[in-house]
């Protein structure tokens, strides 16, 4: 059985990921389960799908608990803890990760001894790619298996995105077989795993659960505030980043528009965004009269701002 | 205090002001409205110090309720039947914020189709809703159980909220003498109410009722509202216990009438119970060793009190006032299920289903219901769930229909001609 775990944040199309692989697992001839699995829905926030695949019948639901191959969208959330992009990883287990950087970077950053592949889906000029990154994931993980052929990734391509119109679909197979294009070199690499894997040999380490009084066993949070301590940035795609040599100053402009009221007055009289929890709807980029307000791509954004992600998680 | 004649609502209104609960949200349903109209005169007579609001809604009220109780004041609400139904998804939000308070459910049956008098289909939908659940069978037990249901879910161990269930008509609108208690003695019975951690403040801010993704902390505090309902079982004995030394009247988990030596036993809920009490005693004078077993307690369910009560009979007829679509009486399943692998547990336990909307049953009919126990117990089979409705009963039902359908030709008779007419 092949079992695959796509990684991304809501709006980057994993769901539609999951699908067009499953689609294409199926036109192959294979029983398939594919499901997204998310918490409340919202943009930017980490979400993951996957895919089973088999010659027989799939009895296993839910999470995957020793993948095969893992597909990480954005490789922005490596370090978000709640993503748990690397969760169940066994030695087998290929991860295929969105980035410009090198295999041997990502292997040394994460000490991982499994296959690490790269493919940088963004082209070049792009700033961001969100619309294709889940067809690109697809198209690249069908190679992977060596299962997959060209034309029927295609035929799935059309088949799952077709009420989308024509030309989103001309556009989404480019990028698919371009993807699928890429992985020539890694056609085949991922196996299927072990039809049945070794029963755990510890059993459950079940307890009684003790009587806790009411005011212990009820969901509430009994302090105020609290809020800050969910760093909301996270979920963020885009970054605001102030051109302070464009900067009017006119902070009440951004900062008054700004839906979670992140952007205050700071040095030099600048706004000055509080990154923990901007959740990067870029209100304040299209409001900007000066037009000084840039939206960056998160992932190549550490570099010219202060905050970084790897300091904001907890 | 003397003993007056009261309607099982104005015995709830009394519970209430004995209670001195501070906040009513209300909403009128037949046939609870008049608890709501007795307790909305005291107030505005000055008799009773309690703010009552008037609701758009029993999804509103039940959430009143409970948001008042997180505030730290003693709240009630009352409603029956449909309004129970519709209030249903905060039933289960409330007792999940574990905030205590006492919700009397006037019992009336479900539509369609829809009716006024007693079943208990309604109380039953909130079997799993986390509320515990006393139901009473004479308007004195309904003062008394109101009192005893603030203590309960007010005890720090249970935390829970609770609901006293009368049944529509036969307790609800009926009088009966009540001893109303002592409001002096009802004070030291039933302390005012001590919130602990229920304090919210608009100026200090709290989160009650969060969300939390994942089964891990769902199982936790889903299974804790369990357990306390579980504990509820030792915390209702020591009310009890405290109730009969104050007030002389005891009311244990499960009532249990001239049983101990009996062969035949009733087992049902409410205040049809009492007709059974009365078929007892005509079944002794008739020389038949029958008794009657009486939950007063629903849920917690008294497990262990219920085994004892059975132990050694030889056969129990459970009459359920309600019915599971596909299934049968659900007192039946829940007692089949306490007796099950118990090794004194009788041999026939038959389900009957009686009294659906408010439909009597008759001394002739316990009478029958012991003889197919006899017929049972010698042919070591025992029978299906038998609903009791007799020939004449269908005989009416025919003839209500023969008048509809007769009324539906009528009309299609004179919608062909009038389409006739229009054709030439």
């Amino acid at each position: 059985m092949f079992r695959i775990r796509f990684h991304g944040r809501g709006g980057q199309g994993m769901k539609t990921a999951s699908h067009i692989l499953g689609s294409a697992f199926f036109h192959e001839g294979f029983e398939v389960q594919d499901a997204p699995r998310y918490g409340a829905e919202r943009r930017g926030a980490p979400i993951f799908a996957y895919v089973r695949a088999a010659r027989g019948a799939i009895n296993e639901r839910g999470i995957i608990r020793h993948p095969d191959l893992v597909i990480v969208a954005d490789e922005s959330l490596v370090p978000v803890p709640a993503a748990e992009v690397l969760a169940n990883f066994a030695p087998h287990t290929t991860l295929l990760i969105n980035s410009a950087e090198s295999a041997e970077t990502w292997r040394e950053r994460l000490n991982l001894s499994s296959p690490i592949i790269c493919l940088p889906l963004a082209e070049a000029g792009e700033q961001a790619e969100l619309p294709y990154m889940g067809v690109a994931c697809a198209a690249a993980a069908a190679r992977l298996t060596g299962v997959i052929g060209r034309e029927s990734l295609g035929d799935t391509v059309a088949e799952e995105l077709g009420s989308l119109g024509e030309e989103v679909v001309a556009e989404n197979l480019r990028r698919a077989l371009a993807a699928f294009d890429a992985m020539a070199d890694h056609e085949g690499c991922v196996a299927e795993g072990e039809e049945r894997l070794a029963a755990p040999a510890e059993g459950p380490d079940w307890i009684e659960m003790p009587l806790d009084l009411g005011e212990q066993a009820t969901p509430a949070i009994h302090a105020g505030a609290t809020s800050v301590e969910v760093r909301t940035g996270l979920w963020r795609v885009m970054r605001p980043v102030v051109h302070e040599d464009h900067c009017n100053k006119c902070v009440w402009i951004c900062g008054s528009l700004c839906p979670d009221s992140v952007i205050s007055t700071g040095a030099g009289g600048y706004p000055e965004v509080d990154y923990d929890h901007c959740k990067g709807c870029m209100i304040c980029v299209a409001a900007c009269p000066r037009h000084a307000i840039e939206a960056v791509p998160e992932h190549g954004a550490a570099g010219e701002t202060a905050a970084t992600h790897e300091e904001a998680s907890p | 205090m003397t003993r007056q004649l009261l309607t099982g609502n104005v015995a709830a209104a009394w519970g209430v002001r004995l209670a001195e609960v501070d906040y009513v949200p209300a909403f009128p349903i037949t046939p609870q409205t008049e608890i709501i109209e007795t307790i909305a005169g005291w107030i505005d007579k000055g008799e009773m110090d309690c703010r009552m609001v008037t609701m758009d809604s029993e999804h509103s009220m039940i959430t009143a309720a409970g948001a008042a109780v997180a505030t730290g004041v003693r709240s009630y609400a009352a409603t029956s039947s449909q309004g129970l139904l519709y209030g249903m998804e905060m039933l289960y939000t409330v007792a999940g914020w574990r905030t205590p308070f006492v919700l009397t459910n006037v019992s009336r049956g479900l539509s369609a189709p829809i009716t006024l008098e007693s079943d208990h289909n309604d109380v039953m939908a909130a079997r799993d809703s986390g509320f515990l659940q006393i139901h009473c069978a004479t308007c004195q037990e309904v003062v008394d159980a109101t009192l005893m249901a603030y203590r309960l879910a007010e005890d720090k161990r249970v935390r829970v909220p609770v609901i006293v269930n009368l049944d529509g008509f036969y307790l609800s609108f009926t009088r009966e003498p009540v001893d109303i208690p002592d409001p002096a003695k009802a004070r030291e019975f039933l302390p005012p109410f001590d919130p602990g951690s229920l304090k919210f403040r608009a100026g200090r801010p709290l989160s009650e009722a969060v969300a939390v993704l994942g089964g891990t902390p769902y199982s936790y505090f889903r299974y804790e509202l369990h357990l306390a309902a579980m504990g509820a079982l030792a915390v209702y004995d020591e009310v009890a216990e405290d109730f009969a030394r104050l007030f002389g009247r005891r009311y244990d988990a499960v009532e249990s009438y001239r049983a101990e030596d009996a062969d035949y036993v009733f087992v049902m809920l409410g205040s049809f119970s009492t007709k059974a009490r009365d078929a007892v005693d005509g079944l002794r004078e008739a020389g038949v060793a029958a008794g009657l077993v009486r939950p007063r307690l629903f849920r917690p369910f008294p497990v262990e009190a219920l085994r004892r009560a059975l132990a050694g009979r030889k056969g129990v007829a459970v009459i359920d006032q309600n019915l599971s679509m596909g299934k049968g009486g659900v007192l039946h399943g829940e007692l089949l299920s306490a007796l099950y692998g118990v090794a004194d547990a009788p041999p026939v336990v038959a389900g009957f289903i009686g009294g659906l909307g408010g439909r009597d049953i008759g001394p002739g009919e316990f009478r029958e219901m012991i003889s197919v126990l006899e017929q049972a117990v010698a042919d070591g089979e025992t029978p299906p769930p038998r609903l009791l409705f007799s020939a004449e009963e269908l005989r009416h039902v025919r003839k209500l229909q023969a008048s509809a359908h007769v009324e539906r030709e009528e009309i299609h008779r004179q919608e062909r001609g009038d389409t006739e007419r229009d054709e030439t």
